[in-house]
């Protein structure tokens, strides 16, 4: 079977912060990572090849230096990688870059699955992976913990909040990994060593390389939603803040628990 | 429409200036030419902070909407095994305060089988007509065939603003079904507010950051934002229903499907701290997971439910079902007492609606001040044991 994963490189930190003075963004840190839940994803994928044969593909959309997260993967197992990566895709908002995913997978040949993580640390959203779904027009189902090829169908489990359903779903399909399903492999020393830069393996795909060329369904202008303004949470107003001895703020804690009447 | 560089304005000062002012690291200067890249967000921080008029930001006309032919605020019933998951009423409750603005009527979409009670009980809530897609095939949930109902009752109804519950299910459906109208869709939003124009405002956290943005979707209809559980108010019900019931006949060609069930199995009833009235919840400054025994003995005093931040998860200390935050559980309840948490965002926003907050913590600049009631300033080893101690005295007492 030919799997393509879906995976991102986000911050590796989340520690953003508004500059009262200025107003503007400060983020600390340079270092990013591969977005933690897309390598659930990735490892699901790698046992279904290693089970049934076939080949892995990962796929991300960012700027060029993105290809360092394709690079792990192929450390970790994956055959090859495509990076979808063009001024014209940036500024994009969910639905703009479901779509252009959709328009870089096109461009990748067949494939039975697709898999993608839960959601991203960066965005939090968990949107991509039904909405590139619906652009490919393939069904979707998400919260997977657990997928076997039977009889040319996928069987998976998928985890709701209160209940557990098994289903077989046709191919091609998309299915939407959960978190902590598995323990990732790590990179291979000795496919780093093998594979060093990677350099045959990893394709470019620019606005030049999709089939859909009508620049307003990507990127900024893709995308219907616009933020308005940023800015900082409001900060609770009623608030006391109590300093100094233990013995004394323990029994602080104890009148307010008390006031509350929580004892 | 997008970002322009002024190429003549630029020379290496004021391309510093930019490239360091980026906080994504979106702006490049190399060989002399500056360039922006795919990992641009559009925060536009170079066109209001950066040297003026060095990158600007150029607006298309752009072909705007009859957005008066669209019309309601629909809630998206999250309805399994004969139950309305309680977020639907609050998004009811806050759907009514949007339509009020715009004097729009409030919809409830059901799709499901059996509905008769549920329907009933949506109007007692103020629903001003309920739309009700039924059929046995849709007894459980199918992402294809409740998709294609969406749409239908989308296509006939036009509604301007569509709210569904962030829960597993609304959060896999919303964003098909958006897709499928090339429309925008904001998740897990925690504030919204209608425009006199329409515009659904919506307020979420950003960028992974401690930064919220606000959101429109000013060119497209309808509007989607799910909102999780515990965001906003339970409503009350309303003394006379007034509103109706309209059952939709059923195309059978909505109900293809390439997902075969093979077995439903019901969870045993599991631990959700959203539920939960006290709650204390425990972060990274607990050292040892047997100091864990410390925190159960004042929960148990206080009758309270243990949660605790992402770290925790990460090191093993808790199951993520513990977990509070944006990639975790949302929490409102009456009482949270934070012990060892710093408090950024990613878990503030998981519980800042909460009625009252005490926060222990010994970096007496911990974020998590900012979101609390009360600020103890203290080392938790310090005083939670004294703490426990004190309310056991008390306890002899009575």
């Amino acid at each position: 079977m030919n799997i393509i994963v879906c995976i991102k490189q986000v911050p590796g930190t989340n520690n953003v912060n508004v500059d009262p003075e200025t107003g503007t963004l400060i983020r600390d840190g340079v270092t990013s990572k591969m977005n933690p839940n897309d390598l659930f994803a990735l490892e699901l994928g790698l046992k279904l090849i290693e089970k049934n044969g076939g080949t892995l593909k990962v796929v991300t959309m960012g700027p060029p230096s993105a290809n360092e997260v394709i690079k792990e993967a192929i450390y970790m197992g994956a055959d090859s990688g495509v990076i979808i990566s063009d001024r014209k895709f940036g500024g994009a908002d969910v639905l703009a870059t479901s779509y252009t995913l959709c328009s870089g997978i096109k461009t990748m040949g067949d494939y039975d699955l697709i898999l993608t993580g839960k959601q991203t640390t960066d965005g939090d959203t968990a949107q991509v992976g039904s909405e590139l779904a619906e652009h490919l027009n393939i069904p979707h189902s998400a919260n997977i913990h657990n997928v076997e090829l039977i009889d040319n169908k996928l069987r998976y489990t998928s985890n709701l909040e209160n209940r557990i359903i098994v289903a077989d779903i046709t191919m091609p399909c998309l299915l939407c990994a959960d978190e902590d399903i598995n323990t990732p492999r790590l990179p291979s020393y000795k496919r780093k060593k093998e594979f060093n830069d990677c350099k045959e393996l990893i394709r470019t795909i620019t606005f030049e390389d999709v089939e859909d060329k009508d620049e307003n369904h990507y990127g900024l202008k893709g995308s219907p939603t616009n933020v308005e303004r940023i800015f900082e949470p409001d900060k609770t107003k009623e608030k006391e803040i109590f300093d100094g001895d233990s013995d004394l703020l323990a029994n602080k804690t104890f009148e307010l628990l008390r006031k509350h009447r929580f004892i | 429409m997008g970002l322009k560089i002024n190429h003549k304005l630029i020379n290496n000062d004021v391309a510093n200036i930019l490239v360091n002012l980026c906080p994504f690291k979106a702006i490049t200067y190399d060989n002399f030419k500056l360039e922006i890249n795919a990992a641009c967000k559009m925060c536009k921080m170079c066109v209001r902070q950066g040297p003026t008029g060095a990158i600007t930001f150029e607006e298309d006309k752009v072909e705007t909407i009859n957005k008066d032919e669209y019309k309601g605020i629909c809630v998206y019933v999250d309805y399994e095994f004969g139950s309305i998951h309680n977020v639907t009423f609050e998004l009811i409750g806050k759907a009514k305060q949007l339509a009020k603005v715009i004097n729009h009527p409030v919809y409830a979409l059901l799709i499901g089988h059996d509905t008769d009670e549920a329907s009933k009980q949506l109007l007692e809530y103020g629903v001003d007509k309920v739309f009700v897609y039924e059929d046995e095939l849709l007894k459980d949930f199918d992402m294809q065939r409740y998709t294609n109902c969406f749409e239908d009752f989308i296509n006939k109804n036009k509604p301007s603003s569509i709210l569904v519950g962030a829960t597993n299910i609304g959060r896999a459906l919303a964003p098909r079904v958006a897709a499928r109208f090339h429309t925008g869709l904001t998740a897990d939003c925690t504030k919204l507010e209608m425009k006199e124009n329409t515009d659904l405002v919506q307020i979420r956290p950003a960028f992974g950051g401690n930064i919220m943005a606000q959101i429109i979707n000013p060119n497209h209809r309808p509007q989607f934002a799910t909102v999780r559980y515990k965001v906003f108010d339970m409503p009350k019900k309303v003394d006379n229903p007034t509103g109706s019931i309209e059952k939709i006949d059923i195309d059978k060609k909505w109900l293809k499907s390439d997902v075969t069930i093979i077995s439903v199995e019901e969870k045993p009833k599991q631990l959700d701290i959203s539920e939960a009235d006290i709650i204390i919840a425990i972060g990274r400054g607990l050292k040892n997971k047997n100091d864990i025994t410390m925190i159960e003995e004042l929960a148990s005093l206080l009758n309270a439910t243990i949660a605790c931040s992402r770290p925790m998860v990460e090191e093993g200390f808790f199951d993520s079902k513990h977990q509070i935050g944006l990639s975790g559980k949302t929490v409102k309840p009456k009482l949270i007492i934070t012990i060892g948490i710093s408090g950024a965002i990613q878990f503030a926003s998981g519980m800042r609606n909460a009625d009252s907050i005490i926060a222990i913590n010994n970096d007496p600049n911990a974020q998590i001040f900012d979101v609390a009631n009360y600020g103890i300033v203290a080392d938790l080893y310090d005083v939670v044991p004294k703490l426990i101690k004190r309310i056991k005295e008390d306890e002899t007492y009575v």
